[in-house]
């Protein structure tokens, strides 16, 4: 079974946010296995804007490329660097140290729109 | 359409596999990581389930014109028990598919030494296309020769690593680690008569088992290494430098001659086949473009179809097959460039979407020990 912590919201397309003042994003357990051996992340930079629903980077792992899609708006205030140096903390710990962003959400109403760890795992069995 | 299914699907599912549609197959992509696969196979042993991978037999009186017309290479250069590397080409010396072609050890039938059955391996997918192939040749040239697509009557795996060799003597017996390299013999593994040939796609010493297709459970289940899947085949045939049919070559997306595609050797203009004149052309007049290994020096990786540029900015080429070489570390590719810039260590630029990233040609194998 795939880990989906409680107390985090989700996007169909497998990114997770907390709902902090200062809102952290990655991708799933569900995602990162999908995907395996992450070997490349390529993030925005601190503050750059973020759009909900929108591309803000890119994962590689050995066989794949995929966009990372935005789970809400807001200004970009800390990058995790050392995901450029140890890409696999992705697969390693997708929920702590394989998180992406720290964002200031421009609009907390956002958060009510995404899927709640509930209906997150119904989308993913 | 329905993809065709190995026999070991349901084993390899229960084994936690994940699975991809390759070649009109359904193969295993992957059984615990690429990067684990990858490296069992550098470090000590991996077995491969190819049974995608096509079986053509052609024998009778004929069964030697009727190969030499239809691949580049000499199959008069075959003793029973002798395998080689070989395209098949079309009459403008473009690469159909890429193949080894057996010359059956004896004993299998009544093959000798003076008219062997062939056995040889197309690509995955390809299997109706080339007993096509060699059927429409066959009659139009009016040779006497039985040609066999026997793709769904064997199962066929990959044993490879530095502790393979140990692993299928143990299955089968000592004799097979008499065999060289594109040798092959008959032997019994679990009770099954196999083919073994002391071949791979891995850079690895390994062995290449075909059997039946209904003891496939039996004879998988003798190897006790780790598992892997086709995403760990590509790694490990990308860091060599091995083309993939269908990516690094390809008829209608890719079309490339031996003399581009580096695999020259495969070509024995002293022998007559289908493409010969095309390709004594290429040889004499030279080509435009090569492929060639790429390493990236930036972040970033090169994936099939990324532009290829020169230091100027111009266009030189693209890339044909890329990916995080497990081994290395560091971002490799191969592809065609426009020949003046082929040298190995040409600073070259992958345009990674939308952004060039410093690259230079290499050499292959990306691995020196190789």
């Amino acid at each position: 079974m795939f880990e989906i912590p409680d107390d985090l919201r989700y996007m169909e397309s497998h990114e997770w946010t907390s709902t902090d003042d200062v809102a952290r994003v990655g991708i799933t357990d569900f995602a990162q296995d999908e995907l395996g051996d992450v070997v490349f992340v390529e993030l925005p930079e601190e503050g750059d804007d973020i759009t909900k629903n929108e591309e803000f980077g890119v994962v590689e792992s050995i066989k794949a490329v995929s966009d990372l899609y935005a789970p809400i708006s807001g200004t970009v205030v800390g990058v995790n660097e050392a995901l450029f140096d140890q890409p696999e903390l992705v697969n390693d710990d997708p929920y702590a140290e394989g998180w992406m962003l720290e964002v200031e959400p421009a609009d907390e109403g956002e958060f009510d729109e995404l899927l709640t760890a509930e209906e997150y795992r119904e989308q993913t069995e | 359409m329905a993809h065709r299914k190995p026999p070991l699907r349901e084993v390899h599912a229960d084994r936690g596999a994940k699975f991809t549609g390759f070649g009109g197959w359904e193969m295993p992509v992957e059984f615990d990581s690429i990067r684990t696969e990858h490296s069992a196979v550098r470090d000590s042993a991996g077995i491969f389930d190819v049974s995608h991978m096509s079986e053509i037999t052609v024998s009778g009186a004929d069964a030697t014109e009727l190969m030499q017309r239809l691949t580049t290479n000499d199959v008069t250069a075959l003793d029973p028990g002798d395998s080689q590397y070989s395209c098949i080409t079309d009459e403008s010396g473009v690469i159909l598919d890429d193949t080894v072609v057996y010359a059956l050890p004896e004993g299998l039938d009544d093959a000798d030494a003076a008219t062997p059955t062939y056995l040889f391996i197309p690509n995955a997918g390809h299997d109706e296309q080339m007993y096509e192939r060699w059927t429409t040749h066959r009659d139009e040239w009016g040779l006497d020769a039985t040609v066999d697509d026997q793709t769904e009557e064997w199962a066929m795996f990959a044993v490879q690593g530095p502790e393979a060799p140990g692993l299928v003597a143990d299955a089968a017996n000592e004799e097979i680690l008499d065999l060289s390299r594109f040798e092959a013999t008959n032997t019994e593994i679990a009770e099954s008569e196999c083919l073994v040939a002391r071949t791979g796609y891995t850079g690895e010493d390994g062995f290449e088992v075909l059997c039946p297709w209904d003891d496939a459970e039996s004879v998988w289940g003798e190897f006790d290494c780790q598992p892997c899947g086709l995403g760990a085949r590509d790694t490990l045939r990308i860091e060599m430098g091995f083309l993939l049919s269908g990516e690094d070559f390809d008829p209608e997306n890719e079309p490339r001659n031996p003399y581009e595609a580096g695999i020259s050797f495969t070509v024995k203009l002293d022998t007559e086949f289908v493409g010969r004149d095309a390709l004594e052309r290429a040889k004499d007049e030279g080509v435009d473009e090569r492929f060639v290994g790429v390493k990236l020096a930036e972040r970033g990786i090169a994936r099939h179809g990324y532009e290829l540029r020169s230091d100027d900015g111009d266009s030189i080429g693209h890339v044909t097959s890329g990916t995080m070489s497990p081994t290395l570390g560091e971002a490799i590719a191969l592809g065609y460039v426009e020949t003046d810039y082929a040298e190995p260590e040409t600073r070259v630029r992958v345009v990674v979407r939308g952004d060039e990233k410093r690259a230079r040609i290499v050499k292959t194998p990306f691995l020196e020990d190789k």
